[in-house]
């Protein structure tokens, strides 16, 4: 076949196909309806981040977000379908209805604001560089010339992406498994991650001596909904409020975490 | 549900959509040359080899098309470094996508011997052609030519595949687009913008290496 008739052919039905996706129904401001109507909500959840969400020995997803992904859905009287995503794909998950709340250790920041809308925080949370002790690391400018890794797309990578000097070799990986591997596998000299997974990490890899370097940034978690779905967001902030004033979400903390949440931010 | 689509904010990275490609096609280029090569000698030695050497890149062959390549991938990269071996992720991913499509082009090559006639091999040993010249110059190039349109496709795939080496963070085309995606939560315009790219990329390959054949394996 001719190359240019090729290219023309794919060309017009890839046009065609943005034609039928592009002036779609506008709608907003109904998740929390259709959710009541359905009586079951669909909350995404990270099964990649102990202690916040991981799957345990018998196969199902538990972790800090699990809890309070079934503690909303217990108050909204809903059934919660768990949607398991990665730190790279949970915001596409908000954005395409695949979720209706995203409760994924989900820092806030003024990208994300621009496309979704953020609850008030539910559990305290820092991402930080760590490496082995026989490194050393003071400052952001010692980690010129060593390679760092770190989950793309994570708060953690705009972090360093921002203070980290040029010369720093950076990898960026997939999600949280393949960054904690390669540290693990000695292809990176240091690894920028959150504080939990750093401390699975060094519980179960104790010969590799690693140790808290920098702090990147102290970031608490929010839960992430739709944009304009302000409906559902009160309703879970009024749920947040609750459980903070009972000491349920403290109970949270303390269960996964070993400390109480703390002064969360609204 | 209404979507807004912003290509602009995509196509605004296109530094890094370049790097993508570049490497994607760099990986491409260099596992397509070692690939054909490595494909052709084990192709020999199934074919005509001693019966060890057939044993051995027999299991090869079997042990690679019968595992899924990410897997081939992590191995190399995560689980070489146990035995002391560091590789960069470019590294790895190279050797990877070799190892793999060496053996599916030692038995698309395969395939091409085997169907040459007897009776051209017997002409050319009565030409007092030894067994290497006879391999070289009346074995391989029409066989190579039989074979040719499968060996593109598999080749094709094997590019297409490099999609997952960004798993393992070579910068290669797919990571440049999770990476934008990840930046400025654009997903759908990003993978639109790469599976655009993949295409014209697929396109072009086939047409060089349909051009690159005849003129250089096996003449017209």
């Amino acid at each position: 076949m001719n190359f240019a008739k090729t290219a023309y052919s794919v060309a017009s039905v890839a046009l065609t196909a943005f034609a039928l996706i592009g002036p779609g129904t506008a709608h907003a401001q109904t998740a929390l309806d259709d959710v009541m109507k359905a009586k079951e909500i669909k909350i995404a959840i990270p099964t990649d981040f102990p202690p916040y969400g991981f799957v345990g020995t018998d196969l199902k997803p538990q972790g800090l977000d699990i809890d309070m992904g079934l503690y909303i859905g217990q108050k909204l009287g809903a059934k919660v379908e768990l949607v398991p995503v990665t730190s790279a794909n949970r915001i596409a998950y908000l954005q395409t209805k695949k979720a209706d709340l995203v409760i994924s250790t989900l820092g806030k920041n003024p990208d994300r604001e621009k496309v979704i809308d953020f609850t008030a925080a539910y559990s305290p949370f820092f991402q930080a560089v760590f490496a082995a002790k026989t490194v050393s690391i003071k400052s952001f400018a010692d980690l010129t010339g060593k390679s760092v890794g770190v989950t793309r797309g994570a708060i953690e990578d705009q972090e360093l992406t921002k203070l980290a000097p040029a010369g720093v070799d950076i990898k960026r990986f997939e999600d949280n498994n393949a960054t904690v591997s390669s540290f693990i596998a000695g292809q990176v000299q240091a690894i920028a991650t959150g504080a939990s997974v750093a401390g699975n990490m060094m519980a179960k890899n104790p010969q590799l001596g690693t140790e808290y370097k920098l702090l990147l940034k102290d970031s608490p978690n929010f839960i992430g909904v739709a944009k304009g779905e302000d409906k559902l967001r009160l309703k879970v902030n009024e749920i947040i409020a609750e459980g903070k004033k009972s000491g349920d979400i403290d109970k949270m903390a303390m269960k996964w975490l070993g400390r109480p949440a703390g002064d969360l931010p609204q | 549900m209404r979507i807004d689509l912003d290509f602009l904010a995509v196509l605004s990275q296109w530094p890094l959509l370049l790097k993508g490609v570049g490497w994607t096609l760099a990986l491409t280029v260099i596992s397509a040359t070692i690939g054909v090569m490595v494909g052709v000698a084990c192709a020999w030695s199934r074919a005509n080899g001693p019966v060890w050497l057939k044993w051995v890149v027999g299991s090869y062959v079997e042990l690679v098309r019968n595992t899924p390549f990410i897997v081939q991938l992590f191995f190399i990269y995560f689980g070489l470094p146990a035995a002391g071996l560091k590789l960069s992720p470019e590294v790895a991913s190279i050797i990877a996508m070799v190892v793999n499509l060496s053996a599916y082009a030692t038995e698309i090559i395969r395939a091409g011997i085997e169907a040459t006639p007897k009776g051209q091999i017997e002409a050319a040993m009565s030409l007092a052609l030894n067994r290497m010249q006879t391999f070289t110059r009346v074995v391989l190039p029409p066989a190579l030519k039989k074979v040719w349109p499968a060996m593109v496709s598999q080749i094709i795939i094997v590019m297409l595949g490099s999609a997952v080496c960004g798993q393992i963070s070579t910068e290669e085309l797919s990571y440049a687009a999770n990476l934008i995606q990840s930046r400025n939560f654009r997903a759908f315009e990003a993978f639109i913008v790469a599976t655009l790219i993949y295409l014209v990329l697929s396109m072009a390959v086939r047409h060089l290496l349909n051009w690159l054949g005849p003129r250089f394996l096996w003449g017209r």
